[in-house]
């Protein structure tokens, strides 16, 4: 669908000039951007493969504004997707053509920091890691940390249950949040959760990681965490991948949770001591980094305990962080990762399913094979402790036909996850990149349960139209698993 | 250990249920069918659907079937020196986990071990329309498609038949130690403030004038955390009766028994029997009225949710607002169409 668009206006052939008049009365001033010039910053989220641009963008200050736009959609019938940062890397903020994007990033104040019960009250535009800042001074923090955390919002991270390398021992999003206020499309506002994150049926925990197909979250309360006395984190060098993917096992099977538990593989090592000018020990073949935290005496045990299983798996060179500077420098190569890798290839094809942790070393054995057979370069950073696979896949989208052979290793990647009892994605979404996945995942019986769920909360399918749960009709289409292919821009996004 | 899998009668009787428009009632060990409001309909016995589907001791999750007695899962896991990441109250040894489930209760180590409804990772239920459904799954970070398996967690049995359950589980402490404190309630909630994230803290309760607080772990670390908080020592089970209701404050058949879920300094109530979750849950067994119950705890940001009693026909919980009990309903409709499943256990309604 192509729309002609004048500067200063946008046209649609359904939307009459009501609905306009009716949304700029809402939103004054600079509250409603309109004009391409405008827009461009809104036209994809962290998956920057697909961009589209929307009729309009809105910044409500308050939850009223929020409320009054929600209605004026529903009156006529106009998509919406919500917005916090748009770090998503799955496409959860990607806009659609016939529709408005609703930023929430102004409704960014922390409403009460309440240390007696140790909760916050927050506008789904604070920043995830502003929530650590303002509460610091109280020896608290807030346990998720995705690694978009100095950018993204907790609106977003609500939307999409964001994880981290300290879930693996605090828990994801939804384990940290007690209660949320939502607006439904029709411009009903709810409340879920509570003190204990309670209610009648498990709605918060429906609510958490629905990728913005339920409602649109403007007030979040959080639990937050006090700081632990000691912190220690440990770098050990193994020299092969299956080696360093046993130790994680063994670390998991002997009871051990540590705060993060993350391996990094020997090309990913490369890439971040290229970028970070760390050294690695020679002839690491991969690295393991563990973080133990708590009280002084129980980080001490954990810690001995930890250390004494890693040499014992066979760790020829382990490295020790005590102080915040110095875990930082211990993290660096980890925390660079990601653009480190980006350095090594034009492209590369971020991956996310989370696999029992008994099959780790099956599972990235397999995935070696499977680089060398598509002669792809394939480079492992993920988070180990919790099974979730971060394979990156290396290309060139340049080559043609390479990115539909990075698809379908992805999607051999994915059913091997499949395979091992786990899924296609363990904290980056379904979004509109792994609707395909989801149909080999689920049977067309859960996804009709799926729409019925989303019809409750949104019977005009107005938020977040087309995105996170396919059609049945669509999983029976040929192709299986091959995700976007054709690889037109939304190509495939209109037959929800 | 009993071990049989009625996958496929369930799957008829409801479906059976939904055509003939006949309301059944899901019944597991037949323990706490006195919690919630008097459903209306056939029993349907899901106690001879039980075993151990699988168990991987290295994994720390098991998943069982539904009519499986918690006392039996928990006397397999222990073997293998492990324990339920959620502790699981229970009325007896016949309570079976899928009626764990449909409560949705966590016992006193909820604040330092996570309530059950994060233990659960994956389900198979039954809807109201006789499908036979999987959601979730078996590993820990899991956000492909809505979390049903969760939100079936304290549905009282009226969103699906539950077959089987995918849960969390940890390693059992190498020591427990309870100590007992006389302090009033302000003293005890600054102490827990500042024992929490510094101390092994695995329960804290506080009920006659005595803080009650439970440490779990390695022994050196118990010791000394038991030596700091001073007190007395006092037995292990009186956590345990904590867990299951059993305590005396709490046998009082003739009067209601509420759970009051407030913030957890909330200052001590009119009529707190006891206090859990080191201030979070409250029990109160009271012949208040429960409009007064409800005030209570909504002026303090809170809910109250009625467990049992005399009384069967009040609601479960309080709900917000109009709209949101519709859009509740509109949930209900999905996955129980006819409302054949537990029919006005929850609300009057379903």
């Amino acid at each position: 669908m192509q729309y002609t668009r004048m500067e200063g206006f946008p046209v649609s052939p359904t939307l009459p000039g009501a609905f306009w008049r009716a949304l700029r009365k809402v939103l004054p001033g600079d509250g409603l951007l309109v004009k391409s010039g405008e827009l461009g910053a809104y036209e994809c989220d962290g998956l920057t493969l697909y961009k589209v641009r929307p009729l309009a963008v809105a910044l409500p200050r308050t939850r009223e504004q929020v409320g009054a736009i929600l209605r004026l959609c529903n009156q006529y019938s106009v998509p919406v997707v919500a917005r916090g940062a748009g770090t998503s890397l799955s496409g959860g903020a990607l806009p659609r053509p016939d529709g408005i994007v609703l930023s929430l990033a102004r409704l960014d104040r922390i409403l009460a920091i309440d240390t007696a019960n140790r909760t916050a009250r927050l506008e789904p535009g604070v920043r995830n890691a502003a929530i650590s800042e303002a509460v610091a001074a109280h020896g608290l923090f807030y346990a998720p940390d995705p690694s978009s955390q100095i950018a993204c919002t907790i609106g977003g991270n609500v939307a999409e249950n964001a994880g981290g390398v300290h879930c693996l021992k605090y828990g994801l999003t939804l384990h940290n949040v007690l209660a949320v206020k939502m607006f439904t499309p029709d411009g009903v506002l709810h409340e879920f959760g509570g003190p204990t994150a309670e209610g009648p049926l498990g709605v918060l925990a429906l609510v958490v990681g629905s990728e913005g197909l339920l409602g649109v979250v403007v007030e979040v309360t959080v639990q937050l965490k006090p700081r632990p006395q000691c912190v220690i984190a440990v770098l050990a060098a193994f020299p092969s991948l299956a080696q360093a993917a046993a130790a994680v096992q063994s670390v998991i099977a002997a009871g051990i949770v540590p705060a993060g538990l993350e391996l990094m593989d020997k090309l990913a090592l490369e890439a971040a001591g290229a970028y970070t000018g760390q050294h690695y020990p020679p002839g690491t073949g991969a690295v393991v980094l563990a973080e133990v935290d708590g009280s002084e005496e129980a980080c001490a045990a954990e810690h001995r305990q930890l250390r004494a299983l890693l040499e014992a798996q066979g760790a020829f060179a382990i490295e020790e962080a005590h102080t915040d500077a110095e875990r930082a420098l211990l993290w660096a190569g980890r925390k660079a990762a990601f653009p480190a890798v980006g350095r090594l290839a034009p492209d590369y094809y971020c991956m996310d399913g989370t696999i029992p942790r008994r099959a780790l070393v099956g599972v990235l054995t397999e995935i070696g094979a499977l680089s060398a057979q598509y002669g792809l370069p394939v480079a492992n950073v993920f988070h180990a402790g919790d099974g979730n696979l971060h394979p990156l896949i290396l290309y060139d989208a340049r080559r043609p036909g390479e990115l539909a052979r990075v698809e379908e290793l992805g999607n051999d990647i994915l059913k091997l996850c499949l395979a091992q009892g786990g899924t296609i994605t363990g904290e980056h979404g379904v979004g509109v990149e792994k609707l395909d996945g989801m149909c080999a995942q689920f049977s067309p019986a859960e996804l009709v349960v799926f729409h019925a769920l989303k019809a409750a909360f949104d019977p005009y399918t107005l938020l977040n139209r087309g995105k996170a749960i396919p059609t049945p009709a669509r999983c029976v289409e040929p192709g299986g698993m091959h995700v976007h292919g054709g690889r037109m821009p939304f190509g495939r996004l209109e037959r929800f | 250990m009993g071990d049989a899998d009625l996958t496929e009668s369930v799957c008829a009787s409801v479906r059976s249920a939904y055509e003939r428009n006949a309301p059944i009632e899901v019944v597991g060990g037949g323990s706490r069918r006195d919690f919630g409001r008097a459903p209306i309909g056939e029993p349907l016995s899901l106690a001879g659907h039980c075993g151990i589907i699988g168990y991987e001791p290295g994994e720390y999750v098991i998943t069982v079937r539904s009519g499986t007695p918690i006392a039996d899962i928990e006397a397999a896991v222990a073997a293998h020196g492990q324990m339920l990441l959620a502790e699981l109250p229970r009325a007896d040894q016949r309570s079976t986990i899928g009626g764990a489930v449909a409560l949705g209760l966590t016992g006193p180590g909820r604040p330092y071990r996570g309530s059950l409804r994060d233990a659960v990772l994956g389900v198979r239920v039954v809807t109201g329309t006789g499908q036979l459904l999987r959601f979730g799954g078996q590993v820990l970070k899991n956000v492909a498609g809505f979390d049903v398996s969760r939100l079936m967690v304290g549905a009282y049995g009226t969103l699906g038949v539950l077959l089987d359950v995918t849960l969390r589980l940890a390693p059992r402490p190498e020591e427990e130690a309870v100590r007992i404190l006389h302090c009033d309630w302000p003293a005890a909630c600054s102490r827990l403030l500042h024992w929490s994230g510094r101390l092994p803290l695995s329960g804290a309760s506080y009920y006659g004038d005595h803080l009650r607080v439970r440490l779990s772990g390695d022994g050196a670390l118990v010791a000394r955390a038991a030596a700091q908080i001073g007190g007395d020592a006092a037995p292990i089970g009186e956590f345990h009766a904590l867990r299951d209701l059993r305590l005396a404050r709490l046998q009082t058949p003739a009067v209601a028994l509420w759970r009051v879920l407030v913030p957890p300094a909330t200052p001590l109530g009119p009529a707190e029997s006891i206090i859990d979750w080191g201030g979070a849950q409250r029990f109160w067994a009271t012949a208040e009225a429960a409009a007064t119950v409800r005030q209570f705890a909504s002026d303090r940001g809170g809910q109250a949710v009625w467990l049992k009693g005399p009384d069967r026909g009040g609601d479960v919980w309080p709900v917000s607002s109009i709209a949101t009990l519709a859009l509740l309903g509109r949930l209900k409709g999905a996955l129980d169409p006819h409302h054949v499943l537990n029919r006005g256990r929850l609300f009057p309604a379903w």
